[in-house]
């Protein structure tokens, strides 16, 4: 058997979740608190969101995901939180005995209290039962940004995307850039399911159609994906014989849903919403005393601002429930608040914040919006819209980096600038200039 | 054209081709298996419910029930020699009215017939302390009725034929054959062969494989089953197949419930006649009707248990409309001295397959002499599988080989030498597909979300493969355009 390990608050997962509440448990008094992370880089999957927007609650400025992750990482670490990457949780107890794997062994840790903090997984095309072929080029949103953002590997050249989620969202335009066709976007639903920020950004900006009400009926290419046939849906989300169409491409995007990641939680006999999201009081403690659950493993969230808010309390909780001091409760409204779906009709849809405004002008002035910032942001849209570049730069060893554009560029310019990047090699400096533009690289 | 040379070819690396393989090396014979696909076991053998039938369901007196009551009583010192899992589970045919009861007296009684063991008719009480989940007043239960890993299974025997000098050669399907006094010249991809002893063991396209040499007696009827297969949650339901009783002329078992090795479970088949042979779609209709069918059974069941889907191709002689079984064919053809024809190995073909093969060595042994080795090597090496062992055993390994440290595919718990392991198979598939039959990585509820992308890793970083060269199911089946930059 294993030697044991003791710890006070343990925390499984080091996306933004886990690090904050790590930091905050430290905050809060515990003497060790333990992270553990299965992948080589704590970071989780922000470091596949190389595209910016994160962070506008938590830190007042739109960050890309690895710059997030990276100020998440030395807080955690300045807190005197330890990080142990390379663990891989295959199971807890009830009485917090927690098993991880790495390559120097099997190790057990006994905690006094429990952070889950396991993120979510991506429905699949075998869950949704996709009638048709089975062949090669059908992925999930999450695998393809992982694939194009940090694997360097493209998934095709004609791409449909089914759902409308954000990171099927955020790889129309993303796949776009980098020089794929995507033809269309298909959403079951009547109106989307993402945020109506990437909705306008991510589909409007770059002319790709956005059919609702319609879903892929058929998977055409024994082999290799060749064709998906669309069809029209009733309002019992039904298909609708005669409406079918089929649209020739060498990749499918699945953008269908979030499940919740508790398969370690259920090993500990956590109590589970039919949904695979975790029960937890208003206190974030799950139905097992001393183990906590936060972020998108315990429901899944809008932002990562809001994820690291509500870490920071599951955080403070777990050494709450050691020290016996009383518990902080999560405001629920924070937990989904953005505005999704379609952005109104001729409306600007405001970035500056995660509410979303949808700013309407006429005749010299604007409404609809909350604050005097997006007033500013409306008559920049209307006059002369400009956006944060970021992409990836492949260094010699064909590793990719994370880059983007110290400020904002004029729209126009947003394609030619990724196509330049795209035929550049990283030089060693954490500075570039492209194109006249300031460029940061982030872990390198 | 290189030209391969070989005493015998066996057309098709299924369960049988790879079987039939495996029995002659253990005869001073060269042999050469030919395979359209990139790897075995990729037509009807991998694409089934996985388990070893006890023979009560076929026809008193027929090759069916000779070869598979053979197969199954061979079956577990079988699968320990060669390390494929396995396990008795039994196996209970589900009566829901007195009819049923009936109808599994006289099905008892044919297995018995067949030279079936363990058949018990079981009441109500019974049933439901075998299975507390199921629906149903009764039963009859099959004790030698087992599951396993078909994969794994085809994949022993080849490698155990592979230890044993045989020769395989895959992505080469066989478009031409000629034969004179000398023997048979095939024409299979690149290579053309020469043999003195062919055998057809092309399963759906043996017919066709018959007719390049002018016997056009059979027709193979492509029949297909489709099946869901659920998450291992939905495992602890149920741990032993649940069937309905046959109904006639169906063509198949009827939809039935399986428990797999791997503790997920599968529903299916249905049974449909289609026009195209490797059309292995899923269709809406189907699989709303298995689903239904499947609570008939197990009511508790639900919808997001549901991981995936997949459909197999039965190789029916019977033609739409007739419906039901007809007998394997497996016989020397007199037109054409040594060609030896394996037509309509349809189920029970897996659980036969060693029989099968005894016999199709007898059918060469006929036409040419078969001295027997005396280094055969009967025992295959499995790979290791990380999280049946204990603990201690696994601190050992990892302390000895990093790599078991690493977690790939997070639904299975499978490491990266396990992966490493199956990259690196004598036969040097390399899809992902291929991977994933030794491994059984992406099996999981994530359909390979999480080790897909790690195992694309290691073929480009660690086996220098391009993006644009990985497949899925081997050439055609490209999955990636190419690199981004």
């Amino acid at each position: 058997m294993t030697n044991k390990e003791f710890c006070g608050v343990l925390v499984i997962g080091a996306g933004p979740g886990g690090l904050a509440a790590a930091k905050s448990a430290r905050e809060s008094g515990a003497e060790s608190v333990i992270v553990l992370e299965r992948n080589t880089r704590p970071g989780g999957i922000l470091n596949q969101c190389i595209h910016d927007g994160f962070g506008l609650i938590r830190y007042g400025k739109a960050l890309t995901g690895p710059e997030y992750a990276s100020l998440a990482l030395s807080e955690a670490l300045s807190s005197g939180a330890k990080i142990l990457t390379g663990h891989h949780v295959t199971a807890i107890t009830p009485e917090r005995e927690v098993t991880a794997y790495s390559r120097s062994g099997i190790r057990t840790f006994c905690a006094k209290s429990i952070v889950l903090a396991t993120g979510c997984r991506e429905r699949t095309r075998g869950a949704i039962s996709i009638p048709g072929d089975r062949p090669a080029g059908v992925f999930t949103a999450g695998v393809v940004q992982e694939l194009v953002n940090v694997r360097n590997i493209m998934p095709g050249k004609r791409v449909v995307i089914l759902g409308s989620g954000d990171i099927g969202l955020i790889m129309a335009r993303r796949l776009t850039l980098e020089g794929a066709q995507v033809l269309a976007a298909a959403e079951i639903l009547p109106s989307p399911c993402g945020l109506a920020r990437n909705v306008s950004q991510c589909l409007y900006e770059f002319g790709i159609p956005l059919y609702v009400s319609t879903t892929v009926t058929r998977i055409i290419g024994r082999k290799k994906l060749e064709a998906v046939e669309l069809s029209d849906v009733d309002a019992d989300l039904k298909p609708i014989a005669g409406t079918e169409r089929v649209i020739e491409c060498d990749c499918l995007v699945l953008s269908v849903g979030l499940i919740p990641e508790n398969e370690i939680a259920k090993s500990a006999g956590v109590r589970l919403n039919p949904d695979n999201s975790v029960r937890t009081d208003e206190f974030l403690q799950t139905s097992v005393p001393g183990i906590f659950s936060c972020g998108n493993s315990r429901h899944v969230m809008d932002l990562a601002d809001y994820v690291s808010e509500q870490a920071e309390l599951a955080g403070t909780n777990a050494v709450r429930f050691i020290n016996g001091g009383h518990m902080l409760t999560w405001d629920e409204e924070k937990t989904n608040c953005m505005k999704k779906g379609f952005p109104d009709k001729d409306t600007i849809t405001c970035t500056v914040c995660p509410n979303g405004c949808q700013i309407k002008y006429s005749s010299g002035t604007y409404s609809g919006s909350k604050c005097a910032r997006g007033i500013a942001f409306a008559e920049q849209e209307r006059t002369s819209p400009r956006r944060t570049v970021t992409t990836t730069i492949r260094r010699k060893d064909g590793v990719l980096l994370p880059v983007r554009t110290a400020g904002t560029v004029e729209r126009g310019r947003v394609i030619p600038m990724v196509k330049m990047i795209r035929g550049m090699e990283f030089c060693g400096s954490e500075v570039l200039d492209v194109d006249g533009e300031t460029l940061k690289v982030s872990a390198v | 054209m290189p030209a391969l040379d070989a005493d015998v070819i066996i057309i098709g690396a299924g369960a049988v081709g790879c079987a039939i393989a495996r029995e002659l090396s253990r005869y001073e014979a060269s042999i050469l298996v030919l395979e359209k696909e990139c790897d075995a076991a990729y037509g009807t053998s991998g694409r089934n419910s996985a388990v070893v039938h006890a023979g009560f369901n076929n026809k008193h007196g027929s090759l069916m029930a000779k070869l598979c009551v053979e197969g199954n009583k061979g079956f577990e010192a079988l699968a320990e020699l060669l390390n494929v899992p396995y396990r008795k589970t039994g196996k209970i045919l589900v009566a829901f009215d007195e009819a049923d009861m009936q109808e599994l007296a006289r099905i008892k009684a044919r297995g018995e017939d067949n030279g079936c063991t363990g058949l018990r008719l079981i009441d109500g009480t019974e049933l439901h302390a075998l299975a507390p989940k199921l629906r149903g007043i009764g039963g009859m239960l099959s004790e030698n009725t087992a599951i396993f890993n078909p994969f794994e299974y085809c994949i022993a025997l080849a490698e155990n034929a592979l230890v044993n000098g045989a020769r395989f050669v895959f992505n080469s399907e066989v478009t031409a054959i000629r034969h004179d006094d000398t023997g048979f010249t095939v024409t299979a991809g690149e290579n053309l062969c020469r043999c003195k002893v062919l055998i057809n063991a092309a399963g759906l396209y043996c017919d066709k494989i018959s007719a390049m040499l002018g016997i056009n007696d059979y027709r193979i009827y492509p029949c297909r089953g489709e099946y869901f297969i659920l998450d291992k949650i939905a495992g602890s339901f149920l741990n032993i197949p649940a069937y309905p009783v046959p109904r006639p002329g169906i063509g198949g078992l009827g939809v039935h419930l399986t428990p797999t090795i791997e503790g997920n479970i599968i529903i299916g088949p249905s049974a449909e006649y289609i026009s195209e042979r490797d059309d292995y779609a899923s269709t809406s209709e189907i699989m709303a009707k298995l689903f239904t069918e499947a609570l008939d059974l197990l009511p508790g069941l639900e919808r997001r248990q549901i991981i995936g889907n997949y459909c197999g191709i039965r190789p029916k002689q019977a033609p739409p409309g007739e419906g039901g079984f007809r007998d394997f064919v497996i016989k020397n053809e007199p037109a054409v001295p040594g060609f030896i024809n394996l037509i309509g190995i349809e189920s029970p073909g897996l659980t036969a397959s060693v029989p099968i093969a005894r016999m199709a060595a007898g059918l060469v042994s006929e036409n040419m002499p078969l001295k027997p080795k005396n280094d055969f090597i009967a025992r295959r090496r499995g790979r290791v599988k990380f999280s049946a062992l204990t603990q201690d055993e696994q601190q050992r390994l990892i302390a000895h080989n990093p790599d078991y440290g690493e977690i790939i595919c997070r639904c299975q718990n499978i490491t990266k030498q396990e992966i490493r392991d199956a990259i690196e198979n004598p036969f040097g598939a390399r899809s992902i597909s291929s991977i994933k039959y030794r491994s059984w990585a992406t099996t999981g509820r994530c359909n390979g979300g999480y080790c897909m992308t790690r195992i694309v890793d290691m073929l480009v970083n660690e086996y220098g493969l391009k993006p644009e060269e990985i497949t899925y199911r081997g050439k055609g089946s490209e999955m990636f355009s190419g690199r981004v930059k």
